[in-house]
């Protein structure tokens, strides 16, 4: 008999899936942190939304918590794959500048989705994130509990470009896998993401399962990405929105330019601060998650590649440094 | 006399940093404390570290430097007082030496009377100095990649110092290190111990403090323990052991503060799949030892390295655990490995023409044409020569080697590239040739590794690294000082090691003209190679510096023969006859090196003119060359070397009685061009001049 067939099967956490958000969210919200909805514009990780990559930049404190689904069209599996998803579920943090005690937060934190550590093996090892198009990077670890790594922890050195200071603390909580372990389940598409409290008064009432919830798309978009995205017009929907972005930025670079010798210093830092850098930004995440597209249906060839991570990172840098300048304008007058 | 303790509390340190800087640690305040004579030379220096802490225990530290006292000599007497009274000068000095007027003296020297002054300066206390110096010594330590954490960016370390710990016995040396203040309370086991304060009460107890809390500072003792765990672990097993890993042992050492270990168990369906990719995912995705039976074949088993100690319970979760994420990238490498048999090897030669090589060069199917190239050079080249290969079978495998990077199960794993590539024309029935020649291409990846086994395995490895030099050479990609991003180094060891140890008749010479050059600047190449040749004849095979420094200035094209002098040459070094022959040619060298700068020339030697130790010299010179050539070409260089020791009693007696550089042109000129064919003849093996005699 073999060792894994002998080994004592261990009681799974009865938290549903979204048990476990309610209660990370709670923990961070205790702790002073805002709670954000999900970004509405496609994205492939939490880092690329706003919440994280215009706030981290500039001096303000801020602490703010999403779950946020995040879309890599290349590892959309058709929902065959047990562990493979299209879109998957982070768990965002960011908290800057970080608390002296932000690693023993962060067990906490494991704590309070029902993980005793005592009876875990928990490991930081060292793992440094990078984001390219984003001009942006950080050293940190991976969060290995019992071989699984749960999260990534990084420390933010840069972004768009920009160096941070202070830094920032970001936690990537990854909610598929962490529930999967949890609940000790071999495909994250029988997690439980709900249950029914009311079926029969146990508290173990009917489940929603991942798979309820999420397999038709993870079917369909795979089936989209892969095979019908149309990919002219998609290369057309990444030159208008790339064109229609650095328009804009051109526009907020010429704001004075023309005006300063009539209009005076008070428009300028008017038209700086009303202008939508937030809408430029937007248009970046298109092109970014266009690009992703176009490279899923295989659409992208390797003399291209490197050429079209410059654009959108000319973008992302641009609004980041725009965006710099357009805090320092708000705050000076 | 006090124990020093220092230790800097960290948030967890990258596995792969955390042995050098303990060593730096240990090393900078050791200097630091001999350098301010705070220690004798016997000082014991003692360094800990674990993934939270660096720490450094010094023995027999004094409370405070030895007061010293300093004699400085000033101006001239008279200068300094006329009439008795002092003059400027005389006050001038005083300030600079920090002492009175009234307290100046009169000093006697040879060159008169001058002004002195005694200075005493009061040793510093220990604690001053370290409060001072230390801070310096821990920021200046090296990391291979370090961050800002505070606000203002004041210093930049590998990961946040969270708390320091600075004793001398038991008292804390008020030392500030990244904003954070020295005491003597460090942390223990995150989990076991939890985040209170360990307070040391003594510097010296600090291991056992420690240990107390759930850490084990000492790395060797961890080291042991995991060893010792991985054996009870494995014996729960009939047959079985734990495989041996080095570097895997290295890592989690520095992983863990309380090392364990938990055996665990994965489906035996799964032992199925290739074993070199079992075990690529437990090493290096899972960080698990792999275990075999008795006959050395992997056995469904598991080893995991843990950084706490769980109950029994906690041990079941946790063995459960990661049993769970081992089975499912199993079952992904199993996924993988069925979806790229649905495509072989030879139908994805096409789809590399969108992989990219490098973007200034091109794609691997661009690569693959460029080694074809290269591999029918070699092959020609080693036409005439009595090597058996597989012409056919090499041509294939050049064609097929880099096709695996189309697979999912190389992106998966990519450091198995190469590998899965044989693996799979194995399955698909390519020919064990083909097969075994793609596996090993990228073998040896360290010096240390073994060559390939084929032959047409080196003749591909040999053929995709000279093309991949000369080509990055060729872009501007060489390497330059500590910077080799694209691993050219190890590219061209690994080339050296195979012409050393394949026994394949190929030069340096021959690899270098088979690429198509395009600009590759071909004397930098050769450069590079020697240089490479250099390092593996002096820190792979051992060899004196001075040796290789000989032989290379000889040639240093064909490697197994560089070898085969060097070894000839480190055998006879010895020899006082060998050493005086070297001496002679070194000042052989030197005179020809003044005569060139004097614009002395030699001339045709004319018997006559010349003195009897010179044509003594003359005539065995040119009754040994031939002997020597002969010996030489039959590569017979221990005999030739002790032909040429012979010359010793004739070059001496030479040197005593012929002044070379003769005042007489026709003498000197003669006696130039006798000196100049001796070193011709006989430095074709070594230039013995480079040999180190003194």
């Amino acid at each position: 008999m073999s060792a894994a067939q002998s080994a004592p099967r261990v009681k799974p956490s009865s938290l549903t899936f979204q048990e476990l958000l309610f209660r990370l969210q709670g923990f961070w919200a205790e702790r002073g942190c805002v709670l954000q909805q999900p970004y509405d514009v496609e994205v492939g990780a939490g880092t690329m939304c706003p919440e994280t990559f215009l706030r981290v930049l500039g001096p303000k404190p801020y602490r703010v918590g999403y779950a946020q689904p995040s879309r890599r069209p290349a590892d959309g599996r058709y929902g065959e794959n047990p562990n493979r998803l299209f879109k998957h579920t982070q768990f965002q943090l960011i908290l800057k500048p970080p608390p002296k005690n932000v690693q023993e937060l962060y067990l906490e934190s494991l704590e309070a989705m029902g993980i005793d550590l005592k009876r875990h093996d928990l490991k930081f090892e060292e793992d440094n994130w990078e984001w390219p198009a984003g001009g942006a990077w950080g050293v940190g670890w991976q969060v290995m509990l019992d071989g699984l790594e749960i999260t990534q922890f990084t420390y933010f050195q840069q972004c768009g470009g920009v160096d941070l200071d202070p830094i920032c603390a970001e936690l990537t909580y990854g909610m598929e896998r962490i529930a999967a372990f949890l609940q000790d389940v071999d495909s994250i598409y029988d997690i439980v993401w709900a249950r029914d409290p009311h079926t029969d008064g146990s508290g173990t009432g009917a489940a929603v399962t991942y798979g309820d919830v999420r397999l038709a798309e993870e079917l369909q978009f795979s089936v989209y990405n892969f095979e019908m995205a149309d990919v002219p017009r998609l290369w057309e929907h990444f030159n208008s929105y790339e064109a229609e972005a650095k328009e804009l930025l051109e526009r907020f670079e010429n704001i004075g330019v023309a005006e300063t010798a009539y209009g005076g210093d008070f428009d300028v830092a008017r038209k700086k601060r009303r202008f939508p850098l937030l809408a430029t930004y937007e248009l970046a995440l298109k092109c970014s998650n266009l690009f992703n597209l176009l490279d899923a249906r295989g659409a992208i060839s390797v003399t291209e590649r490197v050429g079209v991570i410059g654009r959108i990172r000319a973008l992302a840098v641009g609004v980041a440094k725009a965006w710099a300048e357009q805090q320092g304008a708000a705050s000076s007058s | 006399m006090a124990d020093f303790l220092l230790e800097i509390g960290l948030e967890e340190v990258p596995a792969r940093m955390i042995a050098g800087a303990e060593a730096e640690l240990g090393k900078r305040v050791g200097d630091l404390l001999r350098r301010e004579r705070l220690v004798g030379a016997e000082g014991k220096v003692a360094t800990y570290s674990t993934p939270r802490r660096l720490a450094v225990l010094a023995e027999g530290v004094l409370a405070k430097q030895a007061d010293t006292e300093e004699q400085l000599t000033g101006p001239s007497w008279k200068v300094a007082f006329k009439d008795g009274a002092p003059t400027a000068a005389a006050q001038a000095f005083a300030k600079k030496a920090g002492i009175a007027v009234a307290d100046l003296k009169k000093v006697e020297t040879p060159k008169g009377e001058y002004v002195g002054a005694t200075v005493k300066r009061a040793g510093r206390t220990a604690t001053e100095i370290l409060a001072a110096e230390l801070p310096k010594e821990v920021l200046a330590i090296y990391w291979a990649k370090n961050m800002y954490w505070r606000a203002g960016k004041p210093e930049r370390f590998v990961r946040p110092v969270r708390w320091v710990v600075a004793m001398l016995d038991s008292s804390v040396v008020p030392l500030e290190i990244a904003g954070i203040a020295a005491g003597n309370a460090s942390r223990g086991h995150r989990v076991l111990y939890g985040e209170k304060p360990v307070e040391i009460d003594v510097a010296k107890n600090y291991v056992e403090a420690l240990r107390a809390d759930g850490v084990v500072a000492d790395v060797t003792e961890r080291r042991q323990m995991i060893r010792k765990a991985l054996d009870a672990a494995t014996r729960t097993v009939a047959g079985a052991r734990w495989r041996e890993d080095a570097a895997l042992l290295e890592t989690v050492v520095h992983l863990t503060e309380w090392p364990t270990v938990v055996l665990g168990g994965f489906e035996p369906e799964y032992l199925e799949l290739p074993e070199e990719v079992l075990v690529t995912v437990m090493r290096d995705h899972q960080k698990y030892f792999a275990v075999e039976d008795a006959s050395g074949k992997l056995a469904p088993h598991f080893l995991a390295v843990l950084n706490t100690q769980a109950d029994e319970e906690g041990a079941a979760i946790i063995r459960h655990g990661n049993a769970r994420v081992l089975r499912a990238r199993f079952k992904d490498a199993r996924f993988f490995w069925d979806v790229d048999q649905k495509t072989p090897l030879a139908e994805r030669v096409e789809s590399l023409k969108h992989v990219t090589f490098q973007k200034e060069l091109g794609s691997y199917a661009w690569k693959t044409e460029q080694n074809l190239a290269v591999a029918n050079a070699l092959a020609t080249t080693l036409g005439g020569a009595e090597v058996a290969f597989d012409e056919a079978a090499l041509f294939k495998a050049v064609e097929l080697a880099k096709t695996d990077l189309t697979t999912e199960l190389v992106k998966e794993f990519t450091e198995l590239q190469g590998v899965i590539g044989g693996l799979y024309a194995r399955a698909q029935g390519l020919g064990e040739r083909v097969a075994l020649a793609i596996y090993e291409q990228y073998t040896p990846a360290s010096i240390e590794e073994e060559i390939p086994v084929s032959v047409e395995g080196q003749l591909l490895g040999l053929a995709d690294r000279i093309q991949t030099i000369v080509a990055m050479f060729g872009i501007g990609n060489a390497p330059t000082g500590s910077k080799d991003p694209f691993a050219l180094r190890r590219a061209a060891n690994a080339i050296v090691k195979i012409l050393a140890e394949s026994g394949l008749p190929l030069t340096l010479g021959d690899l270098l003209n088979a690429p198509s050059p395009g600009d590759s600047p071909k004397a930098q190449v050769k450069e590079f190679f020697r240089e490479r040749l250099h390092f593996y004849l002096k820190d792979v095979r051992g060899f004196a510096y001075d040796v290789v420094n000989a032989v290379l200035a000889a040639n240093a094209d064909d490697v197994r023969d560089a070898i085969a002098r060097a070894e000839a040459l480190t055998a006879v070094r010895g020899s006082d006859d060998f050493v005086a022959v070297s001496a002679a040619f070194k000042r052989i060298k030197n005179i020809l090196r003044q005569a060139e700068e004097k614009g002395y020339q030699p001339a045709q030697p004319k018997l006559g003119q010349a003195a009897l130790e010179a044509i003594d010299l003359w005539q065995r010179t040119k009754e040994l060359a031939p002997q020597v050539d002969k010996l030489r070409e039959q590569r017979a260089y221990g005999e030739a070397l002790a032909l040429i020791a012979t010359l010793r009693p004739t070059v001496d007696t030479f040197f005593d009685k012929v002044m070379v550089l003769d005042p007489d042109e026709k003498v000197r000129g003669a006696h130039l061009a006798l000196i100049d064919e001796v070193l011709r003849n006989f430095s074709g093996i070594a230039d013995f001049s480079e040999i180190v005699t003194a």
